[in-house]
């Protein structure tokens, strides 16, 4: 019977199309438990930089704050402003959740576990990452709205510009790994990882990282001291849900492409316990997630002229120049990965 | 067979939304079935085989290309009716430029059907083996190095080109130095006077400007106070 039934999963086209979507489920059912209690983690750790409890009232240590959250959100009322584009209104924050989700399918948990382990999943999860800003440019015009619009066009330009230097930041590992697979990037940090020899593209992938996904200090696009709430102002109840969920989810994709590029995927520091793949790839991301929300306590928000600056007169430069060296070192030394 | 449906699945769209690109009313709405076109276009290189192409078409066109085109479409305030006038005019020439494109792509791709033995004269011929992402590195860079040089020069001096246009002379437009703004210290500008406990506070025994600020002059100030009605 069980012989059957994995027959059927594994060796016909329908089973195959029910195997996808079971391994889709089990990616998407813990990431989206993950972001959920990432919402409570950001609120608990800002909470002890600011000296206060955070949330405490909802279940033990206030662990059912999540669902709490949830519950309200569905429960109200989507409010859609009358001179909003109603389509594309609705469809910018289902775009956004959706691209957040999409990305996933490339991401190895574990050796090979991937739902698609595809030649190119770099750039499948750059083009995935570029797209994140429809979401947001679609809301910022749909909504008819001045603030939204601006937080748009802040946020268009910041995704742009940064993805230029993060690109570079990708090149320059794909430099030194030789294939565009996933697998093969983590596997190449077996003996070292990334983060060692390209310490300082780590660093500025992690910041660039920070303003792809809108985060402290470069949340301009929703800077609610300047422009009230950004490109999610008119936005209510689950439609702003679904923008809140997949901001999440993208700080923790952005996490462990971070992870996979430099901190070496599933392997254990030393080589320890490589029984224990995911469990280290979770830890790496949460670690890195830990400083994502180290920043916003700790940095004020840039102002726009720092951030362009940032981006296009030291970050591209540098990134651009570290690209040029370390393809130097590895064509003089003649360390460049070996060519099939 | 899924794939032959994805196939026509991603057809069927990427038609329809070519043809909303050039008849919807709204531009915005335009400039997003572009978007979706080129997306799907996406997908059926990638059921081509031609993943490398694919992400390539995605994040270039659809990641920034289509951004910056979708901001300039929406901050225009185009006049839809005027813009509707030329379809009439321009209709022959278009019809005409997308009949020959019609007609050297059933020439190119009937060529490979009706005589698969053309096969061997492509510039280029296809080895199967070796994935597509290294095929077009060994093209691009290995045979066609110096054109590929040349177009990515040409592209250099667009770029110049366009600074230059939008560059404004240095002597109207502000500029901040960076480096100065960082080496600015506190005692730069400030001065810390002790203050002894108990005493009081004398108005000069605080941490203070150096140079004072001119005063805003009084008889701005309406003869009310200062409590609005400005």
């Amino acid at each position: 019977m069980v012989d059957l039934a994995l027959n059927f999963l594994f060796n016909t086209q329908l089973g195959f199309l029910i195997l996808t979507v079971l391994k889709a489920f089990a990616i998407l059912v813990p990431l989206l438990m993950m972001v959920a209690y990432l919402t409570y983690v950001e609120r608990k750790v800002l909470g002890a930089i600011q000296l206060r409890k955070g949330p405490n009232v909802v279940g033990p240590f206030g662990l059912f704050q999540p669902f709490a959250d949830a519950i309200k959100m569905l429960m109200k009322e989507t409010v859609i402003p009358s001179g909003a584009n109603k389509v594309l209104f609705l469809l910018a924050p289902m775009l956004t959740f959706s691209l957040a989700m999409l990305a996933w399918a490339v991401i190895p948990v574990n050796d090979g576990w991937a739902i698609a382990d595809i030649n190119v999943g770099v750039l499948y999860l750059f083009a995935i990452s570029s797209l994140g800003v429809y979401g947001i440019i679609i809301a910022g015009w749909a909504s008819n709205s001045r603030y939204p619009f601006l937080g748009a066009m802040r946020s268009a330009a910041q995704m742009v510009s940064y993805e230029v230097s993060m690109g570079f930041v990708m090149v320059t590992v794909l430099v030194c790994v030789g294939s565009l697979n996933l697998n093969d990037i983590v596997m190449a940090q077996s003996k070292l990882w990334f983060c060692i020899p390209l310490f300082p593209m780590a660093v500025i992938f992690f910041i660039s990282t920070l303003a792809e996904t809108n985060r402290s200090p470069f949340d301009l696009p929703e800077g609610e001291s300047e422009i009230v709430a950004g490109f999610f102002l008119e936005y209510s109840s689950m439609s702003f849900g679904l923008f809140f969920l997949g901001e999440y989810a993208n700080m923790i994709l952005m996490s462990s492409m971070t992870t996979i590029l430099f901190l070496g995927g599933w392997l254990g520091p030393f080589g320890l316990w490589p029984a224990l793949g995911p469990i280290w790839f979770i830890l790496k991301v949460c670690m890195v997630l830990f400083t994502f929300i180290w920043v916003r306590g700790t940095f004020p928000r840039y102002r726009y002229d720092q951030l362009m600056r940032l981006g296009w007169k030291v970050f591209l430069p540098f990134s651009l120049f570290y690209l040029v060296l370390v393809a130097g070192v590895l064509m003089a030394f003649g360390w460049l990965p070996h060519v099939a | 067979m899924i794939a032959t449906l994805a196939f026509y699945l991603f057809a069927g769209i990427l038609l329809v939304s070519a043809a909303m690109v050039v008849s919807a009313r709204n531009p915005v709405h335009a400039v997003l079935f572009l978007i979706l076109s080129f997306f799907n276009a996406a997908a059926l290189f990638l059921l081509a085989g031609a993943e490398f192409l694919a992400m390539i078409l995605v994040i270039v066109y659809v990641g920034a290309v289509a951004v910056l085109f979708l901001f300039v479409v929406m901050m225009l305030d185009i006049n839809f009716t005027q813009l509707r006038e030329g379809f009439q005019r321009y209709l022959p020439v278009g019809a005409t430029i997308g009949v020959v494109l019609l007609a050297e792509l059933v020439i190119v791709f009937g060529g490979w059907r009706i005589a698969p033995g053309s096969d061997a004269h492509r510039f280029a011929p296809i080895d199967v083996a070796v994935e597509n992402t290294r095929q077009i590195g060994n093209i691009l860079y290995t045979d066609y190095i110096l054109l590929f040089q040349a177009s990515g020069l040409i592209l250099l001096v667009a770029m110049i080109g366009a600074i230059v246009l939008t560059l404004r002379d240095r002597k109207t437009s502000l500029h901040q130095v960076v480096s100065k703004q960082v080496a600015r210290m506190p005692a730069d500008t400030l001065v810390m006077v002790d203050v002894i406990r108990g005493a009081g506070v004398p108005a000069d025994h605080y941490l203070r400007p150096k140079v004072a600020p001119v005063a805003a002059p009084e008889a701005a100030h309406d003869s009310h106070g200062h409590g609005g009605h400005h």
